[in-house]
């Protein structure tokens, strides 16, 4: 069903013009990314994550899904999921509008609107950042950069860093105001194929402030450096 | 999403598997030949036998034309080709100018097809293209069509589907038209060497990738170790000025050939380099070779080492004979060469991709059984401020003084000497979105409001444009980006474009042989309407390298309105490439009149390359009634950088 109202949603917006040769310039595409698809190595019991995003669309004209789920002993700890329309308004930048969900963490579900800008600075870094506009004015912002290294055509390190920060303490889950957390990563992947490449690297996560307070009232690691393994795959 | 690279310098000398690959495809059954010895001649020669295959030739007013789906394998993987009468290539067809040919043109496939007849002046509705040919509509499943038309002229062309990606799976052939007087040149044998591109990929999977990752094919990007030996070459501040405007462009300097041989197989008449095609000459004989790119998306850099070439025809039309070592040939470009072989031996026909992944390879031969080595690749070529159409200090070339003869005359062959002078890019000139101010003494008649372009291109500039220049020599005109040239479907303008017609182009510069280039064009005949051109229309070429859209003033082919032509009309068209790649942009049905800088012997073209951001023009008599199309021949472009013409 949901299919199906996407479907009607882009042949309608997405409409579909004459050309010569009976070929459309701006086929509907889809792509589906798996950016990260690791277990992490830490002291307690290993989390499996997955970060994957995916596209259907035109050329100027998308929707987004992206999600992020950690699983940890076979529970899932984590659940992020969002639905974004996206549109170019940039030769490098896309505008991203929507809705992002929170199943988890502790079942306290959390809603948001999601304003974002995805692409690419100069430099070459790749961005991916948002504002979050929640229920009870609460306020989230994330700031995602990551770049590429080519030691090769093949072997690719791969920097990443993503900050968090929030504009009220939601105890329920666990997050405080201000900066909240960070996470660094280096990925070292090998691309097999354009499509497919096993890595492994270090992923770096810390908590900060209220953040901290209650992620250490839980028991939980506010300062937690990890060794990743993990695939990264696309099509 | 683009790729992100390192800003880096030098391409990876490592081979890669891909590369290894290709060496087995391109080298290995080759080497294994030459390796043989005397013990080996008899396999050997029947290896050579088996490359003797030459497509079949028809001759005569009535041919019969079929499509079908045929079985091919040029990878060692069997795949489905869409072919005319079961070959890749379609047979030759040899015709002979002032008869009127019949062809019936059979579609047993399950897609509609058509037959466009490259570079031959004929009536609209015969041209073959589904949707702009006059009242055409495309060929359906089980359906038979009949072309008639009248040979108004002679040469080499080719021809091939003008329907989805038909062209890249196989449809293509040539066509010899014979001409009425005897030929201006002589010659004792002749050879079709027809240079295309093979991939067992699916076309429609290879523009697919291309929309998610427009790097897919580049396996040459800078690494970590290329940039540390430009650092160590010219230190930390030479390397980041000059790596800056590509890191702030988000552009990669290697980025010359969207679809590599990673994925392709280059054909010489339809044989691998692994096979080779030969073609068998004694002693003393002019043999005239007729060079075709019927690639979908490859540019060929032809050299046969051991023999000059004289260029005897381009795009079908006689020019003054040229001697050259070396030409590079656009996609859906002829050019007509006599080789004069004086030794008993054999000569390697090398065609290397412009991108270096790979070449096509033929042997020109006394004996099938002797063989040559054949040639090594040059270098992966590497892009220059100048290829993005960027001012270089120090030039004496102001951004927009492009007076016309003057540029064209102008030494610009020497581009990649100047890499080692400073180069100054404003980081603004490309990327800011800072919109054209148009100058409105420039064309009064010019309407620019909105984002109708077309309107811009058509009949609505009734004067002459001011500042045009004198037929032949270009246009002095200023460079105008228009408003439909801003937005995120468009990553760069080339704000410095200049003609570059003596420039050999990416690769080919200052390497030590004689390469033609379009400044060596002149007609062998007298340029037949001699009339200034009456107005300019503009038309630049642009796109969105990563996100992988091309268009024409910004403007993709399903948004655009037609260029509309008056019926007997002179006019100049300038072609400004603001894209870092080469664009073939080939007219339908009318002559493009190349500007070379001589007004008498005009060059004739179907098909005109125009190189990384530089501008050309070409004029046209607009002596063919109805539509017509305008495009980029490079396959994954057309759909976008494409116009209708309409001569009213």
């Amino acid at each position: 069903m949901k299919d199906k109202i996407i479907v009607a949603l882009l042949t309608g917006l997405l409409s579909n013009t004459a050309s010569a040769g009976g070929m459309e310039d701006d086929p509907i595409i889809t792509k589906v990314m798996i950016n990260q698809f690791e277990t992490r190595i830490t002291d307690g019991k290993d989390p499996l994550i997955l970060e994957a995003d995916a596209w259907i669309g035109k050329d100027l004209d998308k929707f987004w899904f992206k999600t992020d789920v950690e699983r940890v002993n076979g529970e899932t700890e984590e659940l992020e999921l969002q639905a974004l329309y996206s549109r170019a308004i940039a030769p490098f930048w896309d505008l991203q509008v929507g809705w992002r969900h929170d199943a988890k963490p502790k079942n306290n579900k959390r809603d948001w609107l999601a304003l974002g800008i995805n692409g690419l600075a100069p430099y070459w870094f790749e961005v991916d950042s948002a504002l979050f506009i929640g229920e009870e004015g609460r306020v989230g912002l994330r700031l995602q950069a990551e770049y590429e290294i080519m030691f090769t055509q093949r072997w690719i390190l791969s920097p990443e860093a993503e900050v968090n920060f929030h504009s009220k303490d939601d105890e329920a889950t666990g997050t405080g105001s201000g900066l909240s957390d960070t996470q660094l990563g280096l990925r070292l992947r090998y691309e097999i194929s354009r499509e497919f490449a096993p890595y492994v690297g270090l992923n770096w996560n810390k908590k900060f402030g209220k953040t901290e307070d209650y992620a250490k009232a839980e028991g939980e690691k506010t300062d937690d450096l990890q060794f990743v393994v993990g695939l990264r795959a696309w099509f | 999403m683009s790729n992100i690279i390192l800003p880096g310098l030098g391409f990876n000398t490592e081979p890669e598997s891909h590369s290894r690959r290709r060496f087995v495809k391109g080298l290995a059954a080759g080497g294994a030949l030459m390796g043989l010895g005397i013990s080996g001649l008899a396999h050997a020669s029947a290896a050579v036998k088996g490359a003797l295959f030459y497509p079949e030739e028809l001759s005569g007013t009535n041919m019969d034309l079929t499509y079908s789906y045929s079985k091919v394998n040029f990878t060692g993987n069997e795949r489905t080709a869409t072919a005319i009468n079961g070959g890749v290539p379609a047979p030759i067809l040899r015709w002979k100018e002032g008869d009127t040919v019949t062809l019936n043109v059979t579609n047993n496939m399950a897609v509609d097809t058509s037959i466009h007849w490259h570079g031959i002046i004929l009536p609209s509705a015969q041209d073959g293209v589904p949707n702009i040919s006059d009242g055409f509509k495309g060929i359906k499943p089980g359906e038979t069509f009949k072309y008639q038309f009248k040979l108004e002229q002679s040469g080499t062309y080719w021809y091939h589907s003008h329907s989805g990606f038909q062209e890249q799976t196989g449809a293509y052939g040539a066509i010899i038209v014979e001409p009425k007087d005897p030929y201006p040149f002589k010659f004792d044998r002749e050879y079709v060497v027809q240079l295309s591109d093979w991939s067992d990929e699916d076309p429609d999977d290879i523009y697919r990738k291309l929309k998610k990752l427009s790097h897919y094919y580049n396996f040459r990007e800078r690494t970590i170790s290329d940039a540390w030996q430009e650092v160590n070459e010219k230190g930390w501040s030479k390397f980041w000025q000059e790596r800056g405007m590509w890191n702030e462009m988000r552009m990669s300097d290697r980025d010359i050939s969207d679809v590599t041989g990673y994925t392709y197989t280059f054909l010489t008449n339809g044989k691998t380099p692994a096979e080779g095609w030969t073609g068998l000459f004694k002693r003393g004989e002019k043999v005239l070779l007729r060079f075709i790119n019927s690639a979908a998306m490859t540019y060929f850099d032809v050299r046969i080492p051991g023999l000059k070439m004289t260029v005897v025809a381009s795009d079908g039309q006689y020019i003054d004979p040229v001697t050259v070592d070396e030409f590079r040939i656009g996609v859906a470009e002829t050019y007509d060469v006599i080789v004069e072989p004086s030794d008993d031996r054999a000569y390697s026909i090398f065609s290397q991709a412009i991108d270096r992944t790979g070449y096509a390879r033929g042997t020109l031969t006394p004996d099938a059984a002797m063989t040559i080595d054949v040639p090594k690749m040059d270098e992966a070529p590497i892009l220059t401020h100048g290829d993005m159409g960027m001012a270089m200090s120090g030039m004496g070339h102001e951004g927009h003084d492009m007076g016309a003869m003057n540029n064209i005359k102008t030494d610009s062959s020497n581009t990649e000497k100047k890499k080692n002078t400073e180069m100054k890019c404003g980081a603004n000139r490309v990327m800011t979105p800072k919109k054209a101010t148009m100058d409105p003494t420039m064309d009064p008649t010019m309407d620019h409001s909105g984002h109708d372009m077309a309107g811009m291109d058509n009949a609505k500039m009734s004067k002459p444009a001011m500042g045009s220049g004198k037929a032949g020599f270009g246009s002095s005109s200023k460079v105008i980006h228009t408003e439909s040239e801003f937005g995120p479907h468009v990553d760069m303008r080339a704000d410095a474009a200049k003609y570059q017609l003596d420039d050999p182009g990416v690769g080919l510069r200052n390497n030590g042989r004689k390469v033609l280039t379009y400044a060596d064009l002149r007609n062998l005949y007298k340029t037949p309407d001699p009339r200034e051109p009456g107005r300019e229309i503009n038309l630049h070429l642009t796109g969105n390298m990563s996100r992988y859209m091309w268009s024409i003033n910004g403007i993709k082919f399903a948004d655009a309105e037609p260029l509309r032509l008056k019926f007997g009309e002179r006019v100049r068209i300038n072609l400004l490439n603001d894209t870092m790649m080469n664009h073939p942009i080939h007219l339908h049905g009318m002559w493009s009149d190349l500007e070379t800088g001589d007004a008498q012997y005009i060059p004739r073209k179907h098909t005109v390359n125009v190189q990384p951001g530089s501008k050309i023009s070409f004029l046209v008599t607009a002596d063919a009634m109805g539509g017509w199309a305008f495009h980029c021949h490079l396959i994954y472009h057309m759909l976008g950088m494409f116009r209708k013409i309409e001569v009213v």
